[in-house]
């Protein structure tokens, strides 16, 4: 840290130039400075769900579009993400209490064969801040488990990672189970990871394949609300 | 022969000899001239592409793709000696493409087991090293990962880990000592397995 920032209060910076100092921070990954940014604004008043988007998510997909252009790289994006995990940590109870939107349910794991986790992580926890529940299911998941959790969740969406080419056909060994067991289509399926392609997506029949946190979010939303709406017409 | 960290950053130039050019991940270099020279395979010239791409797979097609349409003309024939290496089947696509030939495999931790004996391994937990990798490890693990600036983010990158695996090339005491200590730096237990050079000796018989 340079001399220069040292000097900065973060409490005495207005909303704006706080939230503009809380970008940089997250993106230089200092977790107690997020933390204390996100206790300054909530003592100032401002609801959980405005902390966490503007505040938090802003900064995070200023992250995620400079790791997509190489200009961080993962250890970089592995610090952002642990400082906003410090933020989420104090804004989750909050969220809960003051009844924040609810996008939806959504059940993510990487798969059987698959120890890789950070992206995984990094996308569940974009999608909590854009509203979804996420139940994570951690490494190494066969079959069974994403069904039990999709099921015992009544989730919308199922989330499944992978980094490996070894590992990335069982994506396919799950949905075909979920279309023999007849529950596919009670399900949205996304799925992502480094090695995989759109074209991959449409060949294991998932829903959609997301290139990062970021177009997860986005096409969750959008298959969500689709969903929701052919329900309400059917 | 090139140093280590040449073939990491720049790789190897062809030395314009023999009828067959091997293109290569730069991490394979000393293994294959190993195999070559040891075999009297002259007819291969070898060329070697960054190893650090490994770190970047999405660079890799465009980059096997460019040597191979820059040297295709100055040659009988072409063989790519990089598995898949992460790029979800392109490399082989692109291959398929230009009408060349490439070793078979996820990875070379895999070939150079044996295809076929890894698959049959149950080791998800573990972490490979290479004789390539071990000397290389702060160039391709450490520093990559952040690890000498940011000591904390070991544990959330290999928590999830049980065991370093050192795939030796060859028997070299010295390396088994330097993977052991690779092994204790991740907080990992440690392993030592002598593979030789797996099917690679088997590709390049048939390159
Ligand atoms: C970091 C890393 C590791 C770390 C993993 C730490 C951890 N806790 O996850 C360590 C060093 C431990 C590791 C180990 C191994 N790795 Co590794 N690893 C990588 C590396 C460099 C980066 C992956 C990463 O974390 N990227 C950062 C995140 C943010 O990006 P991401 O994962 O792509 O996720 C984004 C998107 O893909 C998407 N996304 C991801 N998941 C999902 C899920 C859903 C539902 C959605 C919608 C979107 C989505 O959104 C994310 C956020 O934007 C890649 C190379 C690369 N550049 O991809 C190799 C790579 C994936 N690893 C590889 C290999 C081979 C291994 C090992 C076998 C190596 C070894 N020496 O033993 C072991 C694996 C063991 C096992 N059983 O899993 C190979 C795979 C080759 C292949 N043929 O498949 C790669 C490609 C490197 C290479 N070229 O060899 N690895």
């Amino acid at each position: 840290m340079s001399d220069e920032e040292d000097d900065i209060i973060l409490s005495e910076l207005n909303d704006e130039d706080l939230v503009a100092q809380m970008f940089d921070d997250l993106y230089d990954g200092m977790k107690e400075e997020i933390e204390e940014g996100v206790n300054i604004l909530i003592e100032r008043g401002w609801a959980p769900y405005k902390v966490l988007t503007e505040a938090l998510v802003g900064g995070m997909t200023i992250v995620g579009h400079d790791f997509r252009d190489g200009i961080l790289f993962v250890p970089e994006v592995l610090l952002a993400a642990n400082a906003m995990k410090g933020g989420m940590s104090i804004l989750k109870p909050l969220l809960i209490a003051t009844g924040a939107p609810r996008m939806g349910k959504m059940v993510i794991g990487t798969v059987k064969g698959d120890i890789h986790d950070i992206g995984k992580n990094l996308v569940a926890m974009m999608m909590e801040g854009a509203g979804f529940e996420v139940t994570d299911l951690g490494i190494n998941n066969a079959v069974e488990a994403y069904i039990e959790a999709i099921e015992a969740e009544d989730a919308d969406i199922l989330g499944m990672s992978a980094l490996l080419t070894t590992t990335m056909p069982y994506m396919k060994v799950v949905i075909d189970t979920m279309v023999e067991k007849g529950m596919r289509d009670d399900y949205i399926v996304l799925v992502g990871g480094a090695p995989l392609n759109e074209e991959f997506g449409k060949a294991i029949g998932a829903d959609a394949y997301c290139r990062d946190a970021a177009v997860a979010v986005e096409t969750a939303k959008a298959l969500v609300a689709r969903k929701h709406n052919q329900g309400a017409s059917a | 022969m090139t140093s280590d960290a040449t073939l990491t950053t720049d790789g190897l130039p062809p030395e314009g000899r023999g009828r067959v050019l091997l293109i290569a991940c730069g991490a394979l270099a000393r293994e294959i001239i190993a195999v070559r020279d040891g075999n009297g395979w002259d007819h291969l010239d070898l060329q070697c592409l960054p190893a650090i791409y490994h770190a970047r797979p999405e660079k890799i097609v465009p980059a096997v793709r460019a040597a191979i349409e820059q040297h295709r003309a100055d040659y009988d024939r072409i063989f790519v000696v990089y598995a898949d290496c992460g790029t979800g089947g392109e490399l082989a696509t692109a291959c398929n493409e230009l009408g060349v030939e490439m070793i078979a495999g996820p990875h070379c931790y895999s070939f150079f087991e044996g295809n076929k004996a890894f698959n049959a391994l149950d080791e998800v937990t573990s972490f490979y090293l290479t004789d390539f990798l071990v000397r290389q490890f702060d160039a391709f693990v450490w520093e990559p990962l952040g690890l000498s600036k940011h000591p904390q983010l070991r544990d959330m990158y290999f928590g999830n880990y049980e065991k370093l695996v050192y795939q030796g090339q060859t028997e070299n005491p010295e390396l088994i000592e330097k993977a052991r200590e690779c092994a204790d730096r991740l907080g990992l237990k440690f392993e030592y397995r002598f593979t030789g050079y797996g099917d690679l000796t088997a590709a390049l018989r048939s390159a």
